[in-house]
């Protein structure tokens, strides 16, 4: 299925390049034009590579807030932790018109960009894990991260007021998200980034289960909950960071394919559940992708309004027929 | 573990409450008490009078105000979250998070201080999780997830969850909260059995003040004035029984060996 949606995502596009010959290119022999080769290999690759990434950073960043929160609406977006990337983005693009100087610098690098964006994250869920703590109400918990959302975005838009036109087409065009503005070397960093959050699930999968009985039950278990929770925090704003750095504020992945994936597995197993929300979430952005690329072959519509076109009405169709969601 | 010490858990002068900054408001003060192994122990007091302060102290997740709690006769505080996870478990009256856990799943999660980095049950954790499932009857559940259930059958799972646990101590606060009488009577005698099968030292606080009485080895007595602890008999003998609620409401009946609701004159 992930190889099957990877092939048609790659398949379209402006040019249309014929099935065969991107199975050939791919393995590594040449295509007929070398235009084509060019193509796929320099554009439409490294696209359907950052789309799974993003689709499947966002499915775990999502699962791991659900769980944590033990809250089925949780997610980096409902939680204002996307909000908190994105501020960090807004400094970095448009803070370099307002202040100059190193800002400018470094907000031409892309690790830069990730980083900022990143350390925004981690301020956001930071600010809503301190919360959190002090309310308990789940429901107020989502609430303050609406609220931290809706700052962030004020902040944001003061910045724009006062940052040049250029700068503003600059912020707003990534506000669409893009998958596909990314170089090779960026590709790297952000599978580099996204590699170092994965590796670190490893450490609490047995955590996570615990939390699904409440904290003093996990504490009785003998888990360090103060530890778990912030490598979950370490995960959650690195890839939402990345993500965002890279894609620009994708919505609605981050909540749906978590419980897409655990209507479809009926389960509450981390084991199962992590690897699963990474599939099915590289899958579910690609076929976002491919639609965004459907209604004319010359343009691509902005992913940001089809993961959300797509996720709501999802959400709203699991609550109708379910009834009841699951952490 | 030394076999010698006798008493699971020891408590001396403790003194319990909340401390935050530099007040300090004590609830209960002098607790000495000695609870030991294959007792089924009841904490019996009116609602706010630090019964779950009491319990929460005594599992470690709380600071005592002063005093020491003892357990297999080494200080609370000289054991860490994990060596505490093998020597007491608990069963608690918060509700769970809604979740797609099944029966047999949750307690499976009562081995987790056992099993590997990811969890993987070995034979011996299924051959206890089996053991824990049959002895309170819930075998025929394992695979039902936990929400579908009823109060009393969830009630029999968590108490399997800490029997899976496989620790020497098991604290409970208000097991028998949601349930009706049939059920209640049910949880006290499988506590009561479990306390002398597995000779472990089994504490519970509850409101159901008549069946403690007459089914625990040992009472712990929460009351305005003190904190008194002993069998049946001895707490009848120094009128202990008087002191736990208002005589205007209920009043001990000595004779009966339980408390009878005041006729109004």
């Amino acid at each position: 299925m992930l190889v099957i949606t990877l092939l048609v995502s790659i398949s379209l596009g402006s040019v249309s390049i014929p099935m065969d010959e991107i199975i050939a290119v791919l393995s590594g022999n040449n295509s007929s034009k070398s235009s084509w080769s060019t193509i796929i290999l320099h554009f439409r690759l490294p696209k359907a590579i950052t789309a799974m990434l993003v689709g499947s950073g966002l499915s775990i960043a999502g699962l791991l807030m659900q769980t944590l929160f033990k809250n089925p609406l949780a997610g980096p977006f409902v939680l204002g932790i996307s909000s908190g990337a994105s501020l960090g983005v807004a400094i970095l693009i448009l803070g370099a018109g307002i202040f100059g100087g190193v800002l400018t610098a470094i907000s031409f690098s892309s690790w830069g960009l990730a980083i900022a964006s990143s350390l925004g994250a981690a301020i956001v869920l930071l600010a809503v894990l301190i919360t959190a703590h002090k309310v308990r109400n789940t429901m107020s918990i989502l609430i303050i991260g609406l609220m931290f959302g809706t700052v962030t975005s004020a902040i944001i838009s003061v910045f724009t007021f006062f940052s040049d036109a250029e700068k503003i087409q600059q912020f707003v065009f990534w506000g669409f998200g893009s998958l596909g503005n990314l170089a090779w070397n960026e590709v790297l960093i952000f599978f580099i980034i996204y590699l170092i959050a994965v590796l670190n699930l490893f450490q609490i999968i047995k955590p996570l289960n615990t939390f699904l009985l409440g904290e003093n039950y996990s504490k009785s278990l003998g888990i360090n909950i103060k530890k778990s929770r912030n490598i979950i925090l370490l995960i959650t704003s690195l890839l939402t960071g990345v993500i965002t750095a890279f894609a620009g504020p994708i919505a609605f992945i981050g909540l749906a394919v978590p419980h897409i994936t655990k209507l479809v597995f009926k389960t509450s197993d981390h084991k199962i559940l992590l690897p699963a929300v990474a599939i099915l979430g590289a899958i579910i952005l690609l076929i976002c992708d491919i639609i965004a690329q459907l209604p004319t072959s010359e343009f691509t519509l902005p992913i940001n309004a089809v993961t959300s076109l797509i996720g709501a009405p999802v959400v709203i169709w699991l609550l109708i027929r379910k009834k009841k969601i699951y952490v | 573990m030394s076999s010698s010490v006798k008493n699971s858990i020891e408590t001396k002068n403790l003194h319990i409450g909340y401390q935050q900054k530099k007040s300090v408001s004590t609830i209960q003060e002098n607790i000495s008490v000695q609870l030991f192994k294959g007792e089924f122990v009841g904490i019996l007091g009116k609602n706010g009078i630090g019964k779950s302060t009491l319990l929460r102290t005594l599992t470690g997740v709380q600071d005592a105000i002063s005093g020491e709690v003892f357990i297999q006769g080494k200080s609370i505080q000289s054991y860490n979250l994990k060596e505490l996870s093998s020597l007491i478990s608990l069963v608690l009256t918060e509700r769970l998070p809604e979740s797609q856990l099944t029966v047999y799943e949750l307690v499976a999660l009562g081995r987790q201080p056992y099993t590997n980095w990811i969890g993987r049950l070995g034979k011996k954790d299924i051959d206890q999780i089996k053991w824990a499932l049959e002895q309170t009857e819930t075998l025929s559940l394992a695979n039902r997830y936990f929400n579908e259930l009823s109060d009393g059958q969830l009630q029999r799972v968590l108490i399997a969850r800490a029997l899976a646990q496989d620790t020497q101590i098991i604290l409970l606060d208000e097991p028998t909260a949601h349930l009706d009488m049939h059920h209640t009577i049910k949880i006290f005698k499988l506590l009561k059995k479990l306390s002398k099968e597995t000779n472990k030292t089994i504490i519970t606080t509850t409101h159901e003040v008549n069946l403690a009485i007459n089914s625990a080895d040992q009472l712990i007595l929460l009351t305005d004035k003190e904190v008194v602890a002993g069998n049946k008999k001895t707490l009848i003998e120094r009128n202990s029984f008087d002191h736990l609620f208002s005589s205007e409401i209920v009043n001990f009946n000595e004779k009966l060996e339980q408390f009878i609701i005041t006729k109004e004159s």
